[in-house]
């Protein structure tokens, strides 16, 4: 037998970094959430080769704030239309009012912000050209733009006064867009090959949906009169409670890919995101029946969704950059064999 | 196996093809959409067994498309050195859609030293012959005489002695677009701006592309980049301009060690299966391909590779899968979660009294 490549593997390193030339995570202790009750979740320690260390996938060329702000926008005015067409068919004038102004103004400025990401601004009807269900953002065109032409026109109608039949129409339209305008964003975000997003797609959704209801909610309670916001403390409450428990799962199942979620800038953000969320459900309970402390936890649950928002965002962002979230997840799941098709490697 | 239907082809495709969104599929120009008379599915096999790292493919790429100058990091117009290898470009993007990475590498030496025979000896115990691959007398020629073993292990430049106890060989593997099956790019682009052309790669449309950047974000090869002065995404179109005049791609024209070879994709698995063979037999281990299985996470690709090392050590993912895989799950949870929505909002308004 002679040596040089003929021989499996053997023992070939990086030429300039020594004799143990691979990259190894760091084992590390991830600090659970909440109030330091010691969850630890250990990230074994992984050996993992790249190239030079440069990333495999590339970083999202999405900018920020531009995107977390849609994100938020098109959350906060979809759960905001649901509210405000329910309430308009009970009969709760204030309450509707709020929640289509929120929806009408929410839904202009994600176009706004949507238009405003994309390289050539200009092009942006191109998105009406074709409509694919294999693309999360053609489907989501196709929900924002009825969206906010339902909910643009009815909070003008509504600042107007005019056409009170057509209001309840228009409102009633954006209500079954409004859903899954605030749903379908963590479908945009998961189907990417950014490692930390897409092993969170099963929860993504319901993050951005309970995110958006806690929002949504929060903005309806610091405007509406407190007699009769109550739905809106109800659903913001809830939305919190929905938001927290299924960011705690996408937090914690994902291995290794669930580390971005808690080093650095992004874990910063969603340890503040936590917190202003479970403060502003927390004060709404206690408190949101009074003018001040409806104010105070409608603005920390707004603030909370918003951060959740950014947080998601920038881990993902965070886990592009880094070759090990593509490679070490790779590896594991060839070796345990769990992969239902074959391997991509023929030897 | 002929089902006779009355709906137009696109209708009868939906119907019967299987595999839309994971798996191999046996013709994807069909699937896309195009008559059955399309071209053969064509591609690269890249062979980096014989990849000298000349950068002939970069260049010519460059040329012919008309590239922008871009230093390692893709800062346009920016001349810069990595620092890290001869190689100075450094990754796939949108201003080089071929890329020569550099791989130096040594071990300590601990195993006997190679016994010589005389080269070629043992030329015809080798292997099954390539020879039904297409333009079989010369490949196979080729194949047998120059790039044997012996080539490859004793007198070949990539590995060589220093000092006593330390071996170095260095790995050069020309990257590109892989024209997956199942292209993620393809899949998420919400304009249709890139498209499956009839030769089976897939392609932007720079006059349709208003720059939304998905398809940055969904491929799992980190291929396609956005031009940040531009707002438009770029990567290799296989020179499908070429190909509609009878031409093969440039960088393929111009490698001089034919490790990159273009032609119908069929053939080329046919030529790559032999090769492989061809090494083992040879006794190269190490070799592998990349992207060969059309049962793999992307259902194959339009470019593969023979490669020497895990795929990581080239910077390319170990097991990657195509995103929309998992798209009919997360349309459901998204769908669900919606219903949640609309099901809390009822309820939070129907619990609450009146005024």
């Amino acid at each position: 037998m002679t040596g040089g490549i003929t021989s499996p593997d053997a023992g070939w390193r990086q030429a300039d970094r020594g004799p143990s030339t691979q990259h190894s995570t760091k084992k590390r202790r991830k600090r659970g959430g909440g109030r330091g009750r010691g969850e630890v979740a250990m990230v074994d320690d992984v050996e993992f080769t790249s190239y030079y260390g440069r990333q495999i996938v590339k970083t999202p060329v999405w900018k920020s704030p531009d995107v977390p702000l849609y994100l938020f926008l098109g959350g906060a005015a979809g759960s905001s239309s649901i509210l405000a067409a329910i309430a308009d068919l009970t009969d709760r004038p204030k309450l509707t009012r709020v929640g289509r102004y929120t929806a009408g103004v929410g839904s202009m400025l994600s176009v706004v912000a949507l238009v405003h990401d994309l390289g050539r601004p200009e092009r942006f009807l191109h998105m009406l050209r074709v409509f694919k269900l294999t693309s999360p953002l053609s489907v989501g065109t196709y929900i924002l733009s009825p969206f906010s032409a339902a909910a643009g026109a009815t909070a003008a109608v509504e600042l107007l006064g005019w056409f009170p039949r057509l209001k309840r129409f228009g409102g009633v339209v954006s209500a079954i867009f409004g859903g899954p305008l605030a749903t379908y964003t963590g479908v945009l975000l998961a189907n990417t090959a950014v490692p930390s997003w897409h092993a969170a797609y099963k929860q993504l959704p319901y993050v951005f949906g309970g995110s958006a209801m806690a929002a949504g909610g929060g903005i309806s309670m610091i405007f509406v009169p407190v007699d009769e916001a109550g739905p809106a403390r109800k659903m913001a409450v809830a939305g919190a409670a929905i938001e927290l428990a299924v960011v705690h799962k996408v937090e914690h199942d994902h291995g290794i890919l669930s580390e971005p979620f808690h080093e650095g800038r992004p874990g910063k953000l969603m340890q503040a995101a936590k917190t202003a969320t479970a403060a502003g459900a927390g004060l709404t309970v206690l408190a949101g029946r009074t003018r001040i402390g409806a104010i105070a936890s409608g603005t920390l649950l707004a603030a909370g969704s918003l951060l959740t928002r950014f947080g998601v965002f920038e881990a993902g962002i965070a886990s592009t950059k880094d070759p090990k979230y593509v490679v070490v997840p790779q590896r594991e799941r060839l070796e345990a064999g769990t992969n239902e098709h074959a391997s991509t490697v023929t030897r | 196996m002929t089902s006779v239907s009355s709906a137009s082809p696109g209708l009868r495709g939906l119907r019967d093809v299987k595999n839309r969104l994971f798996g191999p599929l046996p013709d994807v120009a069909q699937e896309a959409g195009y008559e059955p008379d399309h071209p053969k599915r064509v591609g690269f096999f890249t062979d980096t067994s014989v990849c000298i790292g000349c950068k002939a493919c970069e260049v010519a790429c460059k040329e012919w498309n008309t590239l922008p100058m871009d230093d390692s990091h893709g800062q346009r117009d920016a001349l810069g050195l990595s620092g890290m290898s001869y190689d100075n470009t450094g990754q796939l993007g949108a201003n080089s859609w071929r890329h020569v990475a550099f791989i130096e590498q040594s071990r300590a030496v601990d195993l006997p030293m190679p016994t010589f025979g005389r080269p070629g000896d043992d030329r015809h115990d080798h292997g099954p012959s390539p020879a039904n691959a297409g333009d079989p007398i010369s490949l196979a020629n080729a194949q047998q005489s120059v790039l044997n073993a012996e080539a490859l292990s004793e007198f070949d430049p990539q590995t060589g002695q220093t000092g006593a106890d330390k071996q170095i060989r260095w790995l050069m593997s020309s990257d590109v677009c892989k024209h997956c099956t199942h292209a993620g790019c393809l899949d998420v682009c919400p304009t249709g701006a890139l498209f499956r052309s009839e030769f089976g790669t897939v392609v932007v449309q720079g006059d349709i592309c208003n720059g939304c950047g998905y398809c940055v974000a969904a491929c799992p090869y980190g291929v396609i980049d956005q031009r940040k002065d531009d707002g438009r995404v770029f990567k290799c179109t296989m020179c499908y301009d070429r190909l509609t005049d009878g031409l093969q791609p440039a960088c393929a024209t111009a490698c001089p060690t034919t490790s990159i070879q273009f032609g119908d994709l069929d053939e080329l698995q046919a030529r790559a299966d032999a090769r492989l063979a061809t090494l083992k037999a040879q006794g190269v281990e190490t070799a592998r391909l990349y992207g060969r299985d059309e049962n793999d996470g992307v259902g194959g690709d339009g470019a593969f590779f023979l490669l020497l090392d895990e795929p990581e050590v080239y910077g390319l993912p170990p097991d990657p899968i195509v995103t929309t895989r998992d798209l009919p799950a997360m349309w459901k949870a998204a769908g669900k979660a919606a219903v949640m929505m609309i099901g809390v909002a009822a309820t939070a308004v129907l619990g609450s009294r009146r005024r």
